[in-house]
């Protein structure tokens, strides 16, 4: 195993990197946990990335950062609240051609899909939109060549090992293999967003439609 | 329509409402948002009778006109510039009465870039997230302003803090930028390290709210690959592959994939919001 590493950043923040995916994913539910149970000093921002943890607006940066590499990891487990559920009409213009990539067919491709169940690593790029794990990594698919210059809300997409959906027009580079009608991201709703990091999701086929 | 409101009679080049920003979303993909120029946003609410994070008005190079529906107290400050009530010219940087119907217009910046106009009991559009900031990253907030656009203005305070001779700090004639190397500076060659640390760069005109663009020597990378996305803070200093640094300013993405060279001490950030394009820029790295 890689040993973590602690880089300050800035005057008040630090950045955890881990070993892999899954270590980021026990550091940071570890972080909330501590939190929770009032163990851990304030931090104004705790942001999950693919390898990587910030902790913005920590006030003793090299206190807090001495203690971040000694602490003992508890192994992720799974969380008892049930998967938010995502119904889709896997009809996507990339469905095919991701179905291709795995050398299965379309049919099958969508079966695998709604079959994984996935766990939001981290969020960014908008509100609400989710970077999903899960999937195995044969089923990895590269980028578009050409970024769609308008990908629509709720097109659900797949790049590297994530999948994920578009809370919002907006451009994007990702193979788009369904739509849902859920929404990602209502201000007025709490919390927010959807797809928060650390929870469960499935998608439900609703319907598969090839293009 | 209560005639607590002012009616936006010329929006200017971009203005946009902005209170101190909204923080613990980064997390869900969310912005900080808030004045880039928080010290001249503070001081304005100050000088109205206004608690420091009232949502106040940030223009852009050349200013805005509006007309109050009601007598309000109205403070300009941030980069300095003319300002008028209907047609006459009143002081800037200290309260002005201004009568209902009037014209009050903020003029072209004479030095920086952003202005920012207080009003007694601050614009009172509904908060996102516990905050009144555009934000132009992911569209949360209000839209910036537009012609004839009306803004809800909160009740006046009537009391106003001591503020005798407030103190501006003039947008510089030279941005000197204090920074702390690091996350990711290992990612750059030692020769680029000295580039950033002694060679100068210009402000970009292609600069926004989301980050200051500079022009210089590109810095190169010792290190090839695609660096995982990872989070970001405010006054980052990423580069992207064309080798120019980026700072990284309110509206700026939570997570991101180039390497952060070095991040800008949070103090130096509201001379760089208020840098004219040209400006020279120096990167200080301290120990």
């Amino acid at each position: 195993m890689k040993a973590r590493r602690v880089f300050r950043v800035g005057e008040r923040a630090l950045l955890v990197e881990l070993g892999s995916g899954t270590e980021t994913e026990a550091f940071h539910a570890e972080l909330l946990r501590r939190r929770a149970g009032g163990a851990l000093p304030a931090v104004r921002e705790i942001v999950p990335a693919a390898r990587t943890v910030l902790l913005d607006g920590v006030d003793a940066p090299n206190l807090l950062a001495g203690q971040l590499r000694e602490w003992t990891i508890p192994p992720l487990h799974a969380r008892v609240e049930r998967a938010v559920e995502v119904p889709v009409r896997y009809d996507g213009p990339d469905l095919a051609e991701v179905a291709a990539l795995w050398g299965v067919s379309v049919e099958t491709a969508v079966r695998i899909h709604a079959a994984t169940e996935f766990r939001v690593a981290f969020c960014g790029f908008a509100p609400g939109f989710g970077y999903l794990t899960g999937l195995g990594e044969q089923y990895q698919v590269p980028r578009r060549a050409t970024p769609r210059t308008a990908v629509p809300a709720g097109s659900v997409a797949l790049a590297g090992p994530y999948t994920g959906v578009y809370p919002r027009s907006s451009p994007g580079g990702w193979q788009l293999i369904g739509s849902t009608d859920v929404v990602l991201w209502d201000a007025a709703r709490e919390p927010a967003a959807l797809l928060t990091p650390g929870a469960r999701v499935r998608f439900v086929v609703e319907s598969v439609e090839r293009r | 329509m209560t005639d607590r409101a002012v009616a936006v009679v010329r929006a200017g080049a971009l203005t946009t409402v902005q209170d101190l920003g909204r923080t613990g979303y980064a997390h869900l993909g969310v912005p900080r948002s808030g004045a880039l120029d928080p010290g001249a946003a503070r001081l304005v609410n100050r000088l109205v009778g206004n608690p420091e994070g009232a949502a106040v008005l940030e223009t852009t190079v050349d200013g805005c006109a509006v007309r109050p529906r009601c007598a309000v107290t109205v403070a300009v400050g941030g980069a300095p510039c003319p300002v008028a009530v209907d047609g006459r010219p009143v002081a800037w940087g200290t309260a002005v009465r201004v009568g209902a119907g009037a014209l009050f217009e903020v003029g072209t910046a004479v030095r920086g870039l952003r202005a920012y106009v207080g009003f007694g009991g601050g614009i009172a559009v509904d908060p996102v997230l516990g905050s009144r900031s555009t934000d132009l990253l992911s569209g949360l907030g209000p839209a910036p302003l537009a012609d004839g656009a009306v803004l809800p203005l909160g009740v006046e305070s009537g009391v106003r803090g001591p503020v005798d001779a407030p103190p501006w700090p003039g947008p510089p004639d030279e941005l000197v930028l204090r920074v702390r190397l690091g996350p990711r500076d290992g990612w750059f060659t030692r020769e680029a390290l000295h580039t950033l640390a002694t060679r100068a760069y210009r402000v970009s005109p292609a600069g926004n709210r989301i980050g200051l663009r500079t022009e210089g020597p590109a810095l190169e990378r010792a290190l090839p690959g695609e660096l995982p996305s990872e989070g970001m803070v405010l006054g980052a200093v990423q580069v992207p592959p064309d080798g120019r640094p980026v700072v990284f300013l309110a509206d700026h993405p939570t997570t991101g994939g180039y390497p952060v060279v070095a991040v800008v001490r949070e103090a130096d950030l509201a001379a760089a919001a208020q840098a004219v394009p040209g400006t020279p820029v120096r990167f200080v790295p301290l120990r």
